[in-house]
């Protein structure tokens, strides 16, 4: 397939991977955090770790939308979706994550209208089309979404849509890598910068990382041969003793980020002073709330939101997972208690979850199953 | 302002806490922590199923973990017989002195007509399938209709007739049927049950609990096709791509490759869940490993262009007319040339072979040059899709 083949070349990710094993210095042990779940996807997908000297460590961040979401939210969603005449539309990774109560494929069983849709514009064509209808999107996910959540207000507003609102969870990424950086509990060498993000915010906003904490960031694209690269850039400014922003998906992301973009998002939201985050508890300034011009589509304000605390699940240790404190299997209920089909925690929900992605695609003892791979070699 | 934990997750650790203590001593030899959280997550695996959720999902109908679970745990349990017990896509009968197989399957395909047939065709053929790669030849099949109020007269006349078309290519014939109206909008416009005998007259034993280690998987042809046919034609994700269902009889094909290679261990036409799904039945029956490498599993470029862009992976999607074979390694040469001699099967080829490590998972060698463990999917987020 054009443009995608070139970036799982084997041959290419052998030569990087010599020239990464080359990088590391005898006896350090690196770990180096991917920030996307769209990485750590790609990642257990295509099996990268398998180029990866032991002494490089991947620590999966926190960068999963449905992941970081806390069950009080889920549940404030599911209370807003059981009143009277409301069709709740959502992405669908979110359909299969908890709430107190189950899910919303749960719900959904149960009798409650909720659809799924490919992008937030669908939600419109249903307001239209149910004009006697309550039409709520559940908007989740980074500055990658956001901007098309705010072109579906404001061209909700351009139409006067009366029946159409948007539940709104939005986060930012910059305060989440902040508490991550700021957390006792981890030492990390360096960062594999989200893409996506990137494309909206551009790549100014982690200088601070670079220049506060000292340490390397690259922006990363999401074929494999990208992530390997992007690793190799970060061992390279590790060996050479610096710390720098660099951008290995130029092609997509601009150094200045999408001014259209980012104007949007700030035409129809504003920051929250905190937002509780799954595992991370609450962050200040970290997500985004439906600015007062927009108020007629703010479904926080529309409707009667229960804005319930409910706790982590005590077993749950996703807070320690997404700080990248705990390896996946390191909790102490995954893969029993916890799984895909009965997720506890949301990093065992969404594909781009930590613990799914380790639990589908990684569940083996690489040293064995390198074994197995070379006897089963025709 | 803190509520409690909700009941769900305490009976699930609590389950798990039960679990642990009936585990027995872990096995003497450790090699280190990481292997023995997996011989864990092995052990609770192989848990007899329990359905948790309160009502049906569409996860139960995706032909994933949640359907085994269901079929396991609620059809299983209540009418348990060895007959049943193997979970084959047919059963094996001994009726008088005759050896015959017996299956069954519903149809409720959207939309009805789609590129490359229609829900009439996919009846047919559908259960043709389930027959021949159980070893038998075809023979009867009967047809149940449940329709939907005011649905068009045109259209059942036209899922009839391509429904005798397909009987006729497959060389079957439709011999006892059933038809039933519901009120308008409880049912989708016409769902279509068909069963079906053939005649197992071959001196074959087939099944995915007969793999054994070395044995070659062959799959029949491009994979996926349908699957992406059905979600292209339901217009919901403004794709457009020329590719078409592969539905088609396979009783053709399969008697070429019985009689080439009487041997064959075992055949499952890839369905719902899609050639992953089959592979994974083939490694928990017979308790071996699959190692499969993605560049030796044919895909047409639309097809895996179309589900790069939905991100879905080919091997979970789900075709009408293609097989996978599990033949003795040294006779996968013959196998190939002999699926290969038919229409059905030119782009046959070897996607992997049986191992005897690691029992019950089945790993894929990436094009990347990585491995990877390819998994039952819990259920598909995309609506139905045969």
């Amino acid at each position: 397939m054009k443009f995608v083949d070139e970036f799982r070349d084997a041959d290419k990710a052998h030569a990087l991977a010599a020239k990464i094993a080359a990088l590391c210095e005898p006896g350090r042990q690196y770990k180096l955090m991917e920030v996307c779940g769209g990485h750590t996807h790609t990642i257990y997908k295509h099996g990268l770790e398998d180029y990866l000297p032991e002494s490089i460590t991947l620590v999966h961040g926190p960068g999963c939308p449905v992941c970081v979401i806390p069950m009080g939210r889920v549940d404030d969603a599911m209370a807003l979706a059981a009143q009277p005449d409301v069709i709740m539309t959502s992405f669908g990774d979110m359909m299969r994550v908890p709430g107190s109560n189950g899910s919303f494929f749960d719900a959904k069983a149960a009798g409650t209208d909720i659809r799924m849709v490919y992008s937030p514009l669908d939600s419109l064509k249903i307001a239209r089309a149910n004009p006697g209808k309550r039409v709520v999107f559940m908007a989740i996910g980074f500055e990658t979404t956001a901007p098309s959540t705010a072109m579906t207000i404001m061209r909700a507003a351009a139409e006067n849509l009366p029946n159409f609102s948007v539940f709104c969870n939005h986060v930012t990424i910059i305060p989440a890598i902040k508490a991550i950086l700021d957390s006792p509990d981890l030492r990390l060498d360096g960062f594999v910068g989200p893409g996506h993000v990137s494309t909206v915010i551009g790549c100014r906003p982690y200088e601070f990382i670079a220049r506060d904490y000292g340490k390397p960031v690259v922006v990363a694209g999401f074929e494999p041969l990208d992530i390997l690269q992007s690793i190799y850039m970060l061992m390279l400014q590790l060996s050479e003793r610096r710390s720098a922003v660099q951008n290995q998906y130029s092609r997509v992301v601009p150094w200045d980020g999408n001014s259209t973009a980012l104007r949007v998002i700030g035409e129809t939201m504003e920051l929250r002073p905190y937002f509780e985050w799954r595992g991370l508890g609450f962050i200040s300034h970290s997500a985004l709330a439906v600015r007062e011009e927009y108020a007629r589509f703010d479904a926080e304000l529309l409707f009667k939101v229960p804005g319930v605390r409910v706790a982590d699940p005590k077993a749950c240790q996703c807070g320690e997972v997404l700080k990248g404190v705990l390896k996946p299997w390191e909790c102490k209920v995954f893969g029993t208690a916890c799984t895909p089909e009965t997720p506890i925690g949301t990093c065992m929900v969404s594909p781009e979850g930590a613990c799914a992605a380790y639990y589908n695609y990684g569940r083996m003892n690489r040293h064995r199953v390198t074994e197995a791979a070379e006897v089963g070699r025709p | 302002m803190t509520t409690q934990q909700p009941g769900w997750i305490e009976k699930a650790l609590r389950e798990h806490d039960e679990h642990h203590e009936h585990a027995g001593p872990a096995a003497p030899a450790i090699p280190d922590r990481e292997q023995q959280v997996l011989d864990r997550i092995d052990r609770a695996r192989r848990r007899r199923p329990k359905v948790r959720e309160e009502r049906i999902t569409m996860s139960h109908g995706a032909g994933g973990k949640a359907t085994q679970t269901l079929i396991e745990a609620i059809f299983l349990d209540a009418f348990r017989n060895p007959l049943l017990e193997p979970l084959e896509d047919a059963a094996v009968l001994a009726v008088g002195g005759a050896r015959i197989a017996l299956t069954t399957d519903s149809y409720v395909v959207s939309p009805l007509f789609f590129p490359g047939g229609d829900i009439g065709e996919l009846a047919i053929n559908g259960t043709v399938n389930d027959l021949a790669v159980s070893g038998a030849r075809p023979l009867y099949l009967s047809a149940g209709f449940i329709l939907e109020e005011g649905f068009p007269v045109a259209d059942l006349t036209r899922i009839a007739a391509s429904m005798h078309d397909a009987a006729a290519a497959a060389g079957i014939q439709v011999v006892t049927g059933d038809t039933k109206v519901v009120q308008r909008g409880k049912a989708d416009g016409c769902y279509i049950n068909t069963a079906g005998v053939g005649a197992l007259d071959r001196d074959v034993s087939l099944g995915t609990a007969r793999a054994r280690p070395g044995d070659a998987i062959i799959v029949s042809g491009p994979i996926g096709d349908h699957g992406v046919t059905i979600m292209l034609a339901r217009g919901e994700l403004d794709i457009e791509a020329d590719v078409q269902s592969d539905t088609a009889p396979l009783n053709g094909l399969v008697a070429g490759l019985l009689d080439a290679v009487p041997a064959v261990r075992a055949m499952r036409d890839a369905t719902r869940g899609g050639v992953a799904t089959i592979l994974n039945e083939i490694a928990r029956s017979a308790e071996v490993g699959v190692l499969v490498a993605e560049e030796g599993i044919p895909v047409r470029p639309e097809v895996r262009g179309a589900a790069e862009l939905l991100g879905i992976d080919p091997m979970y999607v789900a075709c009408e007319g293609r097989l996978v074979a599990v033949v003795p390694g040294d006779q996968a040469d013959r196998a190939l040339a002999a699926l290969r001699a038919h229409p059905l099967g030119v782009h046959a080829s070897v996607i992997g072979q049986v191992t005897a490590e690691p029992p019950g998972i089945v790993q894929l060698k990436t094009a990347f040059g990585g491995t990877r463990i390819v998994d039952l999917l819990v259920g598909d987020p995309l609506p139905r899709i045969c």
